[in-house]
Parts: structure tokens; sequence; C-alpha cells
């Protein structure tokens, strides 16, 4: 198959005839990545969904896909309802859609799912008092980081300033061991 | 001041190494999750029975009871089976079984092979108790009090070191008053 003209065959770097690297042009770079941008949005999209649990109304079935990407799934636990195949995630998205039919608002039905398996099945936890270090350590630590820094490159810098300048002698004998070492 | 910066990453290695004693001691399961039902009330249930008797939390209220989510599509079920044998005949603990999400003959079946430790069965085929009570998994041993109130969860098949270290002396604190 022939490339198409925006990705002409890659030419090669030849030293003394043989090849060292193709050279990865500029729209073939653009387009592998393009690909892999495109492969991950569709990962993003994946659903474990059967067309059956469907609502028939979409905007109700819009709100519960929203609601349960939020939702965690205990038993893998690091997906969401919406993307696990397990059973259990299966039971609650129907029940998140039932709830949802029965006219509870987006909150009701999260609160509802929270009482029975608690905050864990929030896949982003609340801001609460328990939850402030899981929020703020990691900017914390960064402020930290970074004043460690600064407070390091001053004290350098005074460090470098401070010093005395040399004095005749020293200036001399320097100048004879430098002398020496490159003799 | 300065000595003190030296003593900085032993400060820190020694905080994660307590993080890391915390999170590898024995008998922590990191998966194992805290229930959200604890002293709540039990959710509502009246199901049909294995042996045509019904199961009702109202029937049950008056006396601790356990309730044991099993089924016999579940391996680690088979593995707590001698447990709940030991509670039900030495112990004469009143546990309660439901069948989640299975054929009522195959749990016929596993009850006679393996002996039936539950006072009544109640059948649970689409899961909709089991979604109620917040089990995740089979089997899940819930502790309820006299008046239906949730006071304990096990997750995962109970152990002996479980029943007489915990379950044990918990129902004998319910049994008191």
């Amino acid at each position: 198959m022939r490339a198409p003209p925006s990705c002409p065959p890659a030419p090669s770097l030849k030293v003394k005839g043989r090849t060292l690297a193709r050279v990865v042009t500029r729209p073939c770079l653009a387009r592998a990545a393009f690909a892999f941008l495109l492969v991950l949005a569709m990962a993003a999209h994946a659903r474990a969904m059967e067309p059956s649990e469907r609502l028939a109304d979409p905007r109700l079935e819009a709100r519960a896909e929203a609601i349960g990407a939020t939702l965690r799934c205990l038993v893998c636990q690091n997906e969401s309802i919406e993307q696990s195949n397990a059973s259990l995630a299966h039971d609650i998205r129907i029940l998140l859609r039932q709830l949802l039919v029965q006219g509870d608002t987006n909150a009701q039905a999260r609160q509802a799912i929270v009482a029975r398996y608690g905050e864990f099945v929030l896949l982003k936890p609340p801001l609460r008092p328990a939850t402030y270090v899981l929020w703020f350590a990691p900017a914390a630590m960064l402020v930290l980081g970074f004043a460690g820094i600064v407070l390091w490159l001053r004290r350098r810098a005074t460090a470098i300033a401070g010093a005395a300048p040399l004095s005749p002698q020293e200036q001399s004998r320097l100048d004879t061991m430098l002398r020496e070492a490159d003799r | 001041m300065r000595r003190a910066l030296f003593l900085v990453p032993l400060a820190l290695f020694l905080v994660l190494a307590g993080y890391f004693a915390l999170a590898l001691r024995p008998g922590y399961d990191p998966q194992m999750l805290p229930s959200a039902m604890i002293d709540k009330e039990a959710p509502h249930f009246d199901l049909a029975g294995l042996n045509g008797k019904r199961l009702a939390l109202d029937a049950l209220k008056g006396n601790p009871v356990l309730i044991n989510f099993f089924a016999s599509w579940c391996v680690p079920c088979r593995q707590e089976q001698p447990v709940l044998m030991r509670l039900a005949t030495r112990e004469h603990v009143p546990l309660y079984g439901i069948d989640y999400k299975d054929n009522p003959a195959n749990a016929a079946k596993l009850l006679a092979q393996l002996g039936d430790p539950y006072r009544r069965v109640g059948l649970d085929p689409d899961g909709h108790v089991g979604l109620n009570f917040g089990v995740y998994g089979v089997p899940e041993t819930y502790v309820l009090d006299a008046t239906g109130h949730i006071r304990k969860r096990f997750v995962g098949p109970l152990t002996a070191e479980e029943v007489d270290k915990q379950l044990l002396p918990l129902l004998k604190a319910l049994n008191k008053p």
C-alpha cells in the first residue's frame, strides 16, 4: 500500500552506507500522535452498559450516565459503574436509573447510593475536614519544595557574595600552583 | 541548624516506613471497606424462602441475629461453611441465610451436600436485598441487634478467629441487656 502524500516515506540517516536511523518527518509524527489520541479518546468513552439498561428518555439517560461516571464500582474499585462489567456495577446502574425515573434529583439519587455503600463510592472525594490532607497535601508539598529551593539558592548566593577577595599573597600562591599544574 | 538539616532524609524515611508498616501489618486488607450501614436500621425485606418458609426482617426482631449472604456459585462460601455449621450447632447462634443471585435448586443442593446451618433461607434472585444492604460480594455476614439495626459487617468468609475474637463477644454483649 502506498503512503498518502501527507506522509512521505521516511528518509534515512546514512553513514558509510549503513542506515543509522530513519527520520520521522513532521506530518508523519502528527498523524501518529493523532491516531494515538483517537485511541485514547475512544478508551475514555468505553462503556460496559448493555443496550437493555438504557432509559427510553434520552435526558434521563444522560443524567444517569453523568452520575454513574462519578460512582466507583466497588468490585473493581478503579472503574466507574458506567465502565465496569461487574454485575454489582450493573445492579447499581439499574438502581440509579430506577431512582431517576421515580423523580429523584441527581443529588438525591447519588445520596441514596452513598447511604448504602459509603462515601468510598464517590470517585471524587468530597471536600471535608477529614479529606483536607488528601486535597491539599500535594499543593502544600509543592510549595514547601519551592520554598526549600529558594532558601537554598539564597543562602548559596550570600555565601558566594560574602566570601572575602584573595589577598596578594594568596593570589600569587594560587598563580604558582596553577602554573605548576600546567607544566 | 545545619546538623538538623541532615536529619531531614532520616525523618522522611521514618515517616514513610511508618506508613508502610501500617499498610502491611498482618490482618489488614486494603480492599476491605467499612460499611456505611453500621448502626443504621437494616433495610426492610420479606423474601420467599427456600423451604417455603418466608424470611422477613420484622419476624427476626426481638433477638440479635446473624444474616449471611451466600450463593451456591460462590467458592469462598464453601470455605466458611464449617465455621457457620459450628456457629449453628455448637454456639446455637440464630443464623439466617440470604441466597444471593442464585438458582434455588443449586442452593438446596449445596446445603444438602455441606450441611444447612441456617434457621431459614430467603431467596434474593435479583440481588436487590443485597444491594440495599450494601453487599458488594458474597459471602458477607451482618450482625443485627434486637431492634433490627446493623451492628457489624464481616466481608468475605468468616474465619474461626473472627468468630472467637469479634463475633461471639459482640453477640454476648448484644444479648446482655
